[in-house]
């Protein structure tokens, strides 16, 4: 039967399109576990994962964490503002340490791009990243493209358009090559500052008016402006951002059609995304959310049978 | 390759007649009893009882599937991966007579991890087992049946394989094979 082709999830862009289909449908079945009373399962039991964070994190580290008890497995934390990290240990000494304590699973996010493919060259455990720098955040991809499912039924020929900080973005270029495998349409749209050079080169492109973006989409996936990526003056202000690139009822309004939006969170409100907008019908944020516990859950299943 | 017919649509037929009167024999009004089958082919056999006991009784008795691949004992110890089939448990199981439906019991392990999954909706008042066909000295764990279409003796070599109309077959068919068919 099904299983997927990696033995660690890095990237989605090692993935196969039948990969996605496998996590989807093993997905689909730890919803349903997650909505029943008793929400867990023994799979795991005899695994222990490691939640190694070098970088902060709320809703990743908790939904990894969630997925991994409801699969009781055994679990444990770390993250870097609180260890040795800051005494001067190196990454791979780090996990070496960890892995000694018979660990079976690493999940890490890092702020080094490269940094989870590095790890599982050296160690005989499965890294799974959740999120490296600016590069990738396949899980983050994985529960979007999930979600546009769920809610529209198809991805094939639908329309994506990702707004905000690309450059900056490891959510953007995993939800590029997730929706790509998967058959759909990508824009990204933005100040011209935080578009990467080469992004037509594959095979995504460029749209500077929110506006016409919108019209052209069925999905918009705002990304937040990440106030700690942007040493550099990209735009003037967030009161400018929001102006030309924020999303509001209003905007919405004038489009002649319903579409779909999406945030990863954390949102900043009245910044690229209104309430109005974020608490509304056509806002899928939360259950964005809680697909990311049952997306998180097949990744980990599925990477342990391997 | 020696295959032996263990049923067929007739004898199929007469043996869940019989069945369906122990289930009336023992449930009388079925008020608070309910139907699981287990995936992947318990499904089909729950659903005929349903239909059987509906057409003997005319009481409706729910019907949910039972999914055991959380919960089984041989993850990361087998060959091949498992995958999962949905579980539907449209009711609520807490204080209900349940009746677990699978087609061959065999070792009892996929039985142990469908108590295990159906533990996870809340606490029956007593549970069942109905299967068809129930190979006898291979058991692995103390689990025995309480409602059986056909104790056959087997030895580990041989399968039984169901055929079930439902999955595409034009005859219900159950064979005992001396060998494994791929």
């Amino acid at each position: 039967m099904a299983s997927i082709s990696v033995n660690h999830l890095l990237g989605i862009k090692d993935l196969q399109k039948s990969d996605l289909d496998i996590i989807f449908d093993t997905a689909v079945e730890f919803k349903q576990v997650i909505n029943r009373p008793i929400k867990k399962v023994p799979s795991l039991r005899d695994i222990t994962i490691a939640n190694v964070f070098f970088e902060n994190s709320t809703r990743t580290r908790l939904s990894f964490e969630l997925a991994e008890k409801r699969l009781s497995a055994d679990v444990i934390n770390f993250s870097s503002s609180s260890s040795s990290v800051k005494k001067g240990e190196t990454l791979l000494d780090t996990v070496k340490n960890i892995l000694s304590m018979k660990v079976d699973i690493i999940v890490m996010r890092h702020s080094s791009p490269g940094a989870p493919h590095f790890l599982a060259k050296k160690i005989d455990a499965q890294v799974v990243n959740a999120g490296d720098g600016t590069h990738e955040h396949p899980t983050q991809a994985l529960l979007d493209t999930f979600s546009i499912k769920e809610k529209l039924g198809d991805i094939e020929g639908k329309k994506v358009v990702i707004v905000g900080d690309i450059s900056h973005s490891r959510v953007a270029l995993s939800n590029i090559f997730a929706l790509q495998k998967l058959g759909a349409e990508v824009k990204v749209c933005g100040p011209p500052t935080l578009i990467p050079k080469y992004i037509e080169e594959i095979g995504v492109k460029y749209e500077a008016d929110i506006k016409k973006a919108l019209v052209w989409c069925d999905i918009a996936n705002i990304l937040r402006i990440q106030l700690e990526r942007q040493q550099a003056a990209n735009f003037p202000s967030l009161r400018e951002y929001s102006l030309y690139y924020g999303v509001n009822k209003r905007l919405l309004d004038s489009l002649d059609k319903e579409i779909v939006i999406m945030h990863p969170g954390p949102i900043n409100r009245g910044v690229e995304l209104d309430s109005d907008v974020a608490d509304s019908d056509h806002s899928i944020i939360l259950e964005q959310v809680e697909n990311g516990v049952a997306v998180r859950m097949a990744v980990l299943y599925l990477l342990a049978q391997k | 390759m020696a295959k032996i017919k263990l049923l067929d649509s007739k004898l199929l037929d007469i043996t869940l007649s019989r069945l369906c009167q122990q289930l009336i024999e023992n449930h009388k009004d079925f008020k608070d009893s309910v139907l699981l089958g287990m995936q992947p082919r318990g499904i089909f056999l729950a659903d005929r009882i349903k239909i059987r006991l509906q057409e003997m009784t005319s009481e409706n008795i729910p019907v949910g599937s039972l999914d055991t691949t959380f919960y089984r004992d041989d993850f990361r110890r087998r060959d091949e991966p498992l995958s999962p089939n949905a579980t539907h448990v449209p009711f609520i199981i807490e204080d209900k007579k349940v009746i677990l439906v699978d087609d061959v019991l065999y070792t009892g392990r996929t039985v142990r991890a469908a108590i295990s999954a159906m533990l996870a909706f809340g606490r029956p008042s007593i549970v069942e087992l109905f299967v068809l066909i129930n190979r006898r000295y291979s058991r692995h764990l103390p689990i025995e049946p309480d409602y059986v279409g056909r104790t056959v003796n087997t030895i580990q070599s041989q399968r039984v394989v169901v055929e079930w109309k439902e999955q595409g077959f034009d005859e219900d068919n159950i064979w005992l094979f001396n060998q494994w068919q791929g």
